[in-house]
Formats: C-alpha cells, structure tokens, sequence
C-alpha cells in the first residue's frame, strides 16, 4: 500500500476541504466565540457533519455508518484543523466510536444511531490531574447491585458538559500505575450524583471537571470485559492520539500557509520581508518540519488501519512530531507576523491557541516521546 | 493469492535461499560495501556472489528496462522487493554512483546506444563511476565552474580541476560538467564521460578530519574526450546537472535507508541515569522514525510521478541535519570510549571517524543552507534573487 492518498482519499479530502471553507471557516469560529456559546461548537453544525457522513465514518456500513478508516478520519480531522471548525468530531466520532466497537450490541445500539444522525455528543474522561496520566488512573468502580458505582474526579472532559454520554475509565481492580483492573463504562449525562463544572479554555473550547460521587451505573455500562478495560482504552487513545496529530497537522499547517503568504505581501526597508533570507531559511525549516509530521500522521494511520502490532510505536511518534512542529508553526507564525500577530483581530493567534489546546489532549509530545523511549526498552 | 502477493511470496522465497548469510548483517561502515568496477575488490567470496545474483536477476536496479540490465519491475513490486530485503536484513548487493545519480540522468537524456550501453554495465557492476562537480573556486556556486573543454572538431580537449570528487582514485569514468561556452553561465556547460584511465587525469586523496580519504582533487591536463560521449544537447549539460542533483540529495538524503535502530536502546543502563541525554535519545527516536515514514512517502510519491520535483532538497537538508544530531548523540553516549581513536577496542575509533565524517553530510551535494534556499523559492515561492 503507497504511503498518500488513494484516489478514493483524494476525492474525500476535496469535499472535506470544500466542505470546511464552506460550513465552518474560522469566521465561524469566531461568531461562537464571541456569542459566548456555551457548546463551545454548533449543533446545526454537528447536522451538517451528519449529512456529509463525518460523524460516522469510522461506524461500520452494517450499523449505518461509512465503513470508513483512521486515514479517512485523519483526512477530516486535518480540514478541521485548518480551519478551526469548532465540533465534537474527535471525541465522539473517532475516539469515541472506536471504543464503542469493542462494546456488545446493547451499547452500539443505543449510541451509534445517534451519532450517525448528527444528535450525539460523546465525552472521554480520562484524564484525573493536569496532564495526560493514562496509567496513574485511580478512580473506583466498585461493584454494587448487577452493576456498579463510580466514585472520584476527572478533567479536561471536551465539550463534557454538553455530551450525552460519558466514556469513563476507572478502577475495578488493581491499583495506580497497572494496566490490569481498568475497566471503561458508558455514562449517562443525566446519571444522578454526578457533578459537572464547564470551563473555557485558552481556545475558547469547552471542557469539563467532572465528579462522580457514588454514580451508580449497571453492567450493560461496561464497554469491553470488566478489568480488562485497557485493551479497548487503547483502542480509544489511539485513535484519538492519530486523530489530535491529525488535526494538529491542520492548524500547523493553517499556519504555516498564513505565514508564508504574509511573507509574500508584508513590505519593510522597502522589500517583500519574504526576500530576507533570515525568514526564508526559518520558513523552509518549518515546511520541512511539518512535511515529516504529516508523513508520521499518515505512517500511523495506514498502520492502524491494516491492524499491524507496531501501529502504537507509530502513533506515538505522530502525536510527538504533529506536536512538535505545529508547536514550531504557530510560534513562528507569531513572530513572522510581527505586531498584527498579536492582535485579536487576526487569526495567526488563534492558531496558536488551539495548538496548545490540542498539544495537551490525549498526551503532549515529550509524554509520546517518552513512551517511545519505554517502546525501545529505555 | 494476487499477482503481487504471489510476487511477495516468490521473493521471499528467492531472498532466503539466495543471499548469504553474511550479506544480511548491517554494513559496518561506507568502506564495507560493495562498490563493484573494473577491478573490483571484494570483501568477501558472499559479497561477489551477491551481487553477481541480483545482478544477474535485474535486482541491482529492479525498476529499469530490462533490456538496460534492469528487471523492469513495477512500483508496488519495486516496494515489496525493498520491503522483503529489509525484513532479512540484506545488504544492497551493490553501491554505486552509477545507479543512484547517472543511471536516473541517462535513462532521461541519454541516446538509446548510450543507455542499452553505460546502463547495462552499471546494473552489473562493471564500471565504477565518480562525479566531477565542484571545484575549488566553485561550491555552493556550482554553475560558476571553470574546467574548459575546447572544441577540436570530433573531441573536446578538457583541461580544468575538480574537488570533493567521491573515490575518484577508485573510479573507472567519470560524469563531468565542463564549460563549453565561456559566454553564457548557464547554457555553456556540457555534460560529459570519460574514462578515468585517459591521459592526463590525475588524482590526489584529500585527508579528512575522520581520518579517512573518501574525496579527491582531480586534475585535467588536456584529456581528450570524444564527441559521443555527451549526455544531452551541447551547453545544455546545466538540465542534467540540476535533475542529477536530484537524485544525489535524494541519496544523501538517506531517504529509504534511513539509519535502523534506537541509540538509547543501545546504551540503558545510561539511560537510567542520565535524564537529559535519554530526553535527547527520545527524540531523536521520535525524528528518527518520523523521517523514515517520510522516506517512504517520498520515493512512493515520486515512483508514482506525485509529490514535489524540488521535494529531494528537503529531504536532503532533514535527513542528513538528522544524521549529525544522531553521531554527536552516539559520541556524548559513548563518553570518553567513543574517544579512542587508534585501539582495538574501538575498531580503529570506528565512532569518533563516523561522527566526523556526518559532518560533510549537509556539506556534499548542497549545503543544508542552499537547500532551504531551494525550498524557500521552489516550494514556497518566497521572492527575491
């Protein structure tokens, strides 16, 4: 299989691309921002996503999706980055929807319709401190009844106060720092003694902390086997750690287009600054950075895709360089532009902030080079 | 079973019961491959029968026409065979100028007779070839060369100097750029061949800061050089130089044989005490692998006619900067043994010669600096000169 686009992918990443000019430029980023929407993303939206197929791309045709790949996906997931489309894509229709795979058919067939059809919302609480611990998770699931209650905290919950349905990992075994005993559940929003705080973040996306004080959820909650949980968490990170490099690659490379164009038109000492070979060798840098990113992005996709036992290794090393450069991207974009780069007004900023926003989920680039390092025994 | 599955499988089979075990342990250094020529010295008895047989398969240069020593395979099998190899570990039975700078630049300018010629010898491994680019007055500013071939009806008479020719005390011919027009910078240059064993070319081994000798001066005194052995049109040897280029930073590059392999993994005990130099060790790992997806990306986007033209200049300004960071992070690993210059236990400062030597990478066939101006003005189309 070449490593680029088949023909199929092409044609799928023009109607992406033509779709996200079109539906969700950053223009529209900013009217939800500055509406003070409290979604942090628009549901209208979210149905437009539907009709296009996104939201079920990776749901197999069988259950009403595409069928579709991680590569697809990651192809979506790059417009949307590009554009700063505000949506739940990410947790729901990729992280989400791959763990739900491994659930039994009770569980995909409460959830997947409405993912489908655009009025679905999934949120991952995973997180328990403020960084990206997925082997320090303590919460408890204790058994209780036919089923069982959750109890502790959770953090950096995307769009968690507006999802119906919380993917949870806890602890029904084992303790901190072990794989076995972990085990992930299907909340209900509306699940009683269970507390949401929504925050704002930096990007002006949405994010919760979340408390279960005793939920009591029953066994049809469980997705995958009690205890047995990591298997399917993987699947879930995984997935959601190709797709945030993914869209990484997008803003990264949204910057990097704006910048360079601006090197083209910006006049000082009565030159293009373009012509300085001070800002030409920064920017080829940068071009070289990314087009390495985006080649691991892909590597990892196509190895996910044909099941290989090494696709992990490659997803980190994704998540580790799409951080790594687009992290380069926005801050070169910044000081290329000068003073307007500091100006609300235009959109380089933004670029920057949902940089560091997407950098932190589902693990920042020295978290996946260190799990590179452990994968190579040191 | 496809056509291509059943092409994996046959070279599979091939590979196992072909290449000897010797030829799949990882290449020691540059000197311990298998360069082939005239008068070739083989390392080993596995070496020459290695080669022979992939020579003798068309494997040497598996995607050329058949009836130019090639085996005429497609892309994808083209990949697979490469896929297969790297799986045994099997060495490349033959490195060679030949196949990876002039043999792409032939099979693009070269006459029919010139092509069935030159490129049947570079697929066997008969003719080892060297190139004759820089000068000393002209390095980074390639086209201001002034070796002068004169016109004398049906031959050039070449007098002239080149430097940093690669093994030209090794070679056999030599790929040339010669001025033939001392009017027109661009359009005055010719692209020539001829044999190193003609009168009145000399060589003198440049000794580098590894120690080691890989480059030359090379020194013209009216060589004569028939009429037939320029490859494309008069003065228009500047086309074949730039679309050669291509092809050496393609090489240089290490694209497709990216180094194998973690350092830190290398080196664990260190790595557990030494927090910031294993942090290094992760990310080289990180770019190290990164660079090998793009590597693929690369030679499949250009096997398929996609992707850049000017896309090698990257590819050479990462992979050989990647390199460097990979040698300085072996010596700092290797502390004050990866010193030894002269011991046995350091096989003759093996790591110290290594680490230098990457030092030229980002040097020879471009510097790193000329390559992001490529980039900047080809890719990116930044103005200015």
């Amino acid at each position: 299989m070449p490593l680029y686009h088949t023909e199929d992918q092409a044609m799928l990443k023009d109607t992406a691309v033509q779709f996200m000019k079109a539906e969700a430029p950053t223009a529209h980023f900013r009217k939800f921002r500055d509406m003070d929407c409290k979604d942090g993303f628009s549901h209208d939206l979210w149905k437009q996503f539907a009709e296009m197929g996104f939201t079920g791309i990776l749901i197999p045709e069988e259950e009403g999706g595409l069928g579709l790949g991680n590569v697809e996906a990651g192809i979506v997931l790059e417009e949307i980055g590009r554009n700063l489309s505000p949506s739940p894509f990410l947790s729901t229709s990729v992280a989400g929807v791959s763990a739900l795979k491994a659930a039994d058919k009770g569980l995909r067939d409460r959830w997947f319709p409405g993912i489908v059809s655009g009025d679905t919302v999934l949120g991952l609480a995973i997180d328990e401190g403020a960084k990206h611990r997925t082997q320090a998770i303590a919460m408890k699931a204790e058994r209780s009844g036919n089923g069982f209650k959750l109890t502790g905290k959770k953090q950096f919950v995307v769009q968690g106060a507006s999802a119906d349905m919380l993917i949870v990992a806890a602890r029904t075994g084992g303790s901190a720092g072990e794989t076995q005993g972990l085990t992930l559940f299907a909340v209900d929003k509306d699940s009683a003694k269970m507390s949401m705080e929504a925050a704002r973040l930096v990007d002006s996306s949405m994010a919760a902390h979340v408390g279960f004080d005793g939920v009591e959820v029953d066994g049809g909650a469980v997705i995958g086997e009690v205890d047995n949980g990591w298997a399917v968490l993987t699947r879930l990170l995984d997935a959601g750690r190709a797709g945030a490099a993914a869209e990484l690659v997008g803003v990264g490379a949204g910057a990097m287009d704006m910048t360079v164009e601006y090197l083209k038109q910006r006049k000082q000492f009565g030159r293009l600054i373009g012509e300085f070979q001070a800002l030409q060798h920064r920017a080829a840098h940068l071009y070289s950075e990314m087009e390495v990113a985006r080649a691991a992005v892909l590597k990892a996709q196509h190895m996910m895709d044909e099941g290989s036992e090494k696709a992990e290794l490659m997803v980190a090393v994704a998540k580790a360089k799409a951080g790594q450069a687009t992290s380069l991207a926005v801050k070169e974009g910044v000081q290329m532009h000068g003073g307007i780069g500091m100006t609300d007004e235009y959109d380089i900023g933004l670029y920057m902030k949902r940089d560091r926003a997407l950098a932190e989920f589902f693990g920042d680039a020295n978290f996946h080079a260190d799990r590179v390092a452990r994968m190579h025994g040191y | 079973m496809s056509d291509l599955e059943n092409f994996r499988a046959e070279t599979r089979a091939w590979l196992e019961a072909n290449c000897p075990p010797e030829m799949r342990e990882p290449l020691k250094d540059e000197s311990d491959a298998c360069w082939g020529g005239r008068n070739p010295t083989f390392k080993s008895e596995a070496q020459k029968v290695w080669m022979d047989r992939m020579a003798e398969k068309g494997w040497t240069v598996p995607d050329w026409p058949k009836a130019y020593g090639g085996a005429g395979l497609s892309p994808a099998e083209s990949k697979i065979l490469r896929e297969e190899m790297a799986k045994l570990g099997c060495r490349s039975p033959l490195s060679s100028f030949g196949i990876w700078m002039l043999g792409p630049a032939l099979l693009k300018f070269g006459t029919e007779e010139q092509k069935v010629h030159y490129l049947n010898q570079i697929a066997k491994g008969e003719i080892r070839w060297c190139q004759g680019y820089s000068e000393p007055g002209s390095g980074s500013d390639l086209v201001s060369l002034q070796t002068f071939g004169e016109d004398k009806g049906d031959h050039w008479v070449v007098n002239g100097q080149k430097i940093w020719t690669s093994y030209a005390d090794k070679a056999d011919w030599i790929f040339c750029l010669v001025r033939t027009d001392k009017n027109d910078k661009y359009k005055g240059i010719s692209f020539l061949l001829f044999d190193m064993a003609s009168e009145g070319v000399s060589t003198k081994p440049i000794l580098l800061i590894s120690g080691n000798s890989p480059f030359c001066e090379t020194f013209f005194d009216n060589v004569t050089v028939p009429k037939d052995q320029i490859v494309g049109e008069l003065n228009r040897g500047w086309d074949v130089a730039k679309y050669l280029l291509g092809h050496e930073r393609e090489m240089i590059s290490g694209a497709g044989n990216a180094p194998v392999g973690s350092v830190g993994a290398m080196y664990k005990d260190l790595m557990a005490e030494d927090p910031l130099l294993r942090a290094d060790m992760a990310k080289l790992d990180v770019d190290t692998l990164a660079f090998r997806a793009m590597g693929e990306k690369f030679i499949d986007e250009m096997k398929a006619g996609k992707g850049h033209p000017a896309q090698p200049n990257m590819m050479k300004y990462f992979g050989t900067e990647l390199n460097k960071r990979r040698h300085e992070l072996v010596m700092a690993a290797g502390g004050s043994d990866a010193l030894e210059w002269e011991s046995e236990a350091s096989k003759g400062g093996a790591r110290p010669r290594a680490w230098l030597r990457t030092k030229a990478n980002s040097i020879e066939g471009g510097t790193s600096e000329v390559m992001l101006n490529v980039v900047a003005k080809r890719i990116l189309d930044l103005p200015g000169a």
